[in-house]
């Protein structure tokens, strides 16, 4: 299943499947984006337990909030664009403050979201998400990842935030590698530079990562799925054991997985320092995930050029 | 008809939880007066009447759930839940103060019988509505309360949460709204006009009664017949007199975001104390 190129909201629609069936206390909630979130299969399946609240992102949240308190598992999904933008309040104090068990699952982030444009494209969910305390966030990178953490988010207690994109890529993670909120995984050894990276687009930085090998400089990748809470440790290590740190994330440069490894790069006694590609403070447009990826500077090519420079800065 | 000696019994708890409200509004010096004295009755009724609820056991399966969604006027909602036994009264003078459990708004999980958080308006009733949804899909009998303000109202997620309402056909939720004709900033009629309420509440799919929010016989009626419409939720419109029981606060928008000095406490309790002899000597 997993040797095809799919989507990581794919890998969410299977999970939820799978979880549905072994866990009653499931139930789904969906703002009128059932198919394109990838949770038609569920509301095919169980109809009883799906609830299509329209298009009103504000109530799914609130309702999700009072299913977790009738002990239910519930699971919000519509786009990021949407969830958090629409709903950033309710999720404040509807769920977290209150710390209840609601799954918001968010589907078509980032520039990966293509020709719907700017107003679709979200830039800046992980950053409002992760801002939040007692929320868990969580980006996977492919299919398996995705699906796997479908099942993390169901059994951990509490609020958790799940970034989903449309990104067809080829598998990055491996059938049998280990989910665990809050741990990375090393997708590529190498002890020159590290990337950090979450989400479909890492499949940008192996590539990025392969070029480098050809002129000599041998990249660690780290696949940060989980951005809050963040692999603490995994950071420190790449900071004494290699050059540089470079962060790449189809979100904002402000406020997404780049800030967070500042943030605990800020408090580590070194010389070295973390750059960050991500979008520049600047909003999108449509067009194929492709020529934004170029143009935005997200592309294999520029990530490599990128890094490229900021060795012979340093060397 | 309600019994004179059980009109008594409430009367004596309601001048009892007006007093304790001004008591702690005064002590914790910040908070909202007025909407709490309006809603004293309607909070009296539930608490004594008709919830099933156990003070002692606060988590108990079998209980109906009050979901205050109007957060700022959570005073009345301590003082009943204190009277109720919930917990000392004693502790009704830390509101608001450091590591008080008596938080500036409800928090659930911080007090025992607080049931949802609540502070920014429009959100209590999307989260009653899942309350219900999931106890309906579960077969559970529990009742779920969810109490709102009128100027609450002019948040659009409120009229979203009416929608599914109306859809699931959410006949174990009861709805109250304490219609009190103003809000911080003046009478809710000039802020942004919510009339006719009753109306907009019938054409979202809801049955509406209106009742005067401070007569217990029609709001005890009003929530019974509630639980026995089958065929959907309720919305109980009540009219009330915000700053009810204290007449230099009565109908006053000015009290909304404002507590009692020490003298205008003694005032407004001594003739709570009044009128409670008036009412009951007639």
């Amino acid at each position: 299943m997993s040797d095809q190129k799919q989507s990581t909201r794919d890998g969410f629609g299977v999970g939820l499947l799978e979880l549905a069936a072994s866990n009653p206390k499931v139930v789904g909630l969906c703002a009128d984006l059932t198919e394109s979130t990838r949770m038609q299969g569920f509301a095919d399946k169980y109809p009883e337990r799906f609830i299509q609240v329209g298009v009103a992102e504000q109530n799914m949240v609130g309702v999700a909030a009072g299913l977790a308190l009738a002990g239910k598992i519930p699971f919000a999904a519509s786009y990021a664009a949407f969830q958090p933008a629409n709903s950033w309040g309710v999720i404040r104090t509807s769920v977290t403050y209150s710390n209840l068990n609601v799954k918001l699952v968010s589907s078509h982030a980032g520039l990966a979201t293509g020709p719907d444009g700017a107003t679709h494209q979200s830039l800046e969910d992980v950053s409002l998400m992760r801002v939040l305390p007692k929320m868990t966030v969580i980006v996977p990178a492919d299919f398996e990842e995705a699906r796997k953490a479908v099942h993390a988010a169901a059994a951990h207690k509490g609020p958790v935030y799940l970034q989903v994109s449309r990104s067809i890529t080829d598998p990055i993670t491996k059938v049998d590698s280990p989910f665990q909120i809050g741990k990375s995984s090393r997708l590529l050894e190498g002890d020159d530079i590290t990337f950090i990276s979450s989400g479909p687009i890492i499949a940008n930085v192996l590539a990025a990562a392969s070029k480098l090998v050809e002129i000599g400089i041998r990249a660690r990748v780290i696949n940060m799925a989980t951005i809050k809470p963040l692999d603490v440790a995994v950071i420190r290590e790449a900071l004494f054991q290699t050059k540089m740190i470079i962060t790449v994330e189809d979100q904002q440069r402000i406020g997404g997985l780049g800030s967070a490894v500042c943030e605990v790069a800020a408090c580590i006694a070194t010389e070295k320092t973390v750059h960050r590609v991500g979008v520049d403070d600047t909003f999108g447009e449509s067009g194929s995930p492709d020529d934004l990826f170029k143009k935005y500077h997200l592309d294999a090519e520029s990530i490599f050029t990128k890094t490229h420079e900021l060795l012979a800065k340093v060397s | 008809m309600l019994a004179p000696h059980a009109t008594h019994h409430l009367q004596n708890i309601a001048a009892s939880i007006r007093k304790d409200t001004i008591l702690m509004l005064q002590k914790a010096g910040s908070g909202h007066t007025a909407g709490a004295l309006g809603m004293t009755d309607v909070f009296s009724a539930l608490y004594f009447v008709l919830l099933n609820h156990r003070p002692d056991e606060p988590n108990w399966p079998g209980r109906d759930y009050v979901f205050l969604s109007s957060g700022h006027i959570n005073p009345v909602l301590y003082a009943t839940l204190s009277e109720a036994g919930y917990f000392d009264k004693q502790e009704l003078s830390t509101l608001r103060q450091i590591n008080s459990r008596l938080q500036g708004h409800p928090h659930l999980g911080s007090l025992p019988g607080i049931e949802s958080t609540s502070g920014p308006l429009g959100q209590g009733l999307s989260q009653a509505a899942g309350l219900a949804l999931g106890l309906k899909m579960d077969g559970e009998p529990n009742r779920v309360y969810c109490l709102m303000s009128d100027a609450e109202q002019q948040e659009g997620q409120v009229w979203e949460a009416y929608m599914l309402i109306a859809k699931y056909r959410l006949n174990n939720l009861t709805i109250f709204i304490d219609r009190n004709n103003i809000q911080i900033g003046g009478k809710t009629e000039d802020v942004m006009p919510l009339e006719s309420l009753s109306a907009k509440l019938k054409n979202f799919g809801l049955r509406v009664s209106e009742i005067d929010g401070h007569n217990f016989e029609e709001i005890i009626d009003a929530a019974k017949e509630a639980q026995s419409f089958k065929e959907g939720a309720t919305v109980i419109i009540c009219n009330t007199t915000s700053g009810k029981g204290v007449s230099f606060m009565e109908n006053k928008f000015e009290w909304h975001g404002k507590v009692p000095d020490e003298s205008q406490t003694r005032k407004a309790i001594e003739e709570i104390d009044i009128k409670l002899r008036e009412i009951q000597s007639e």
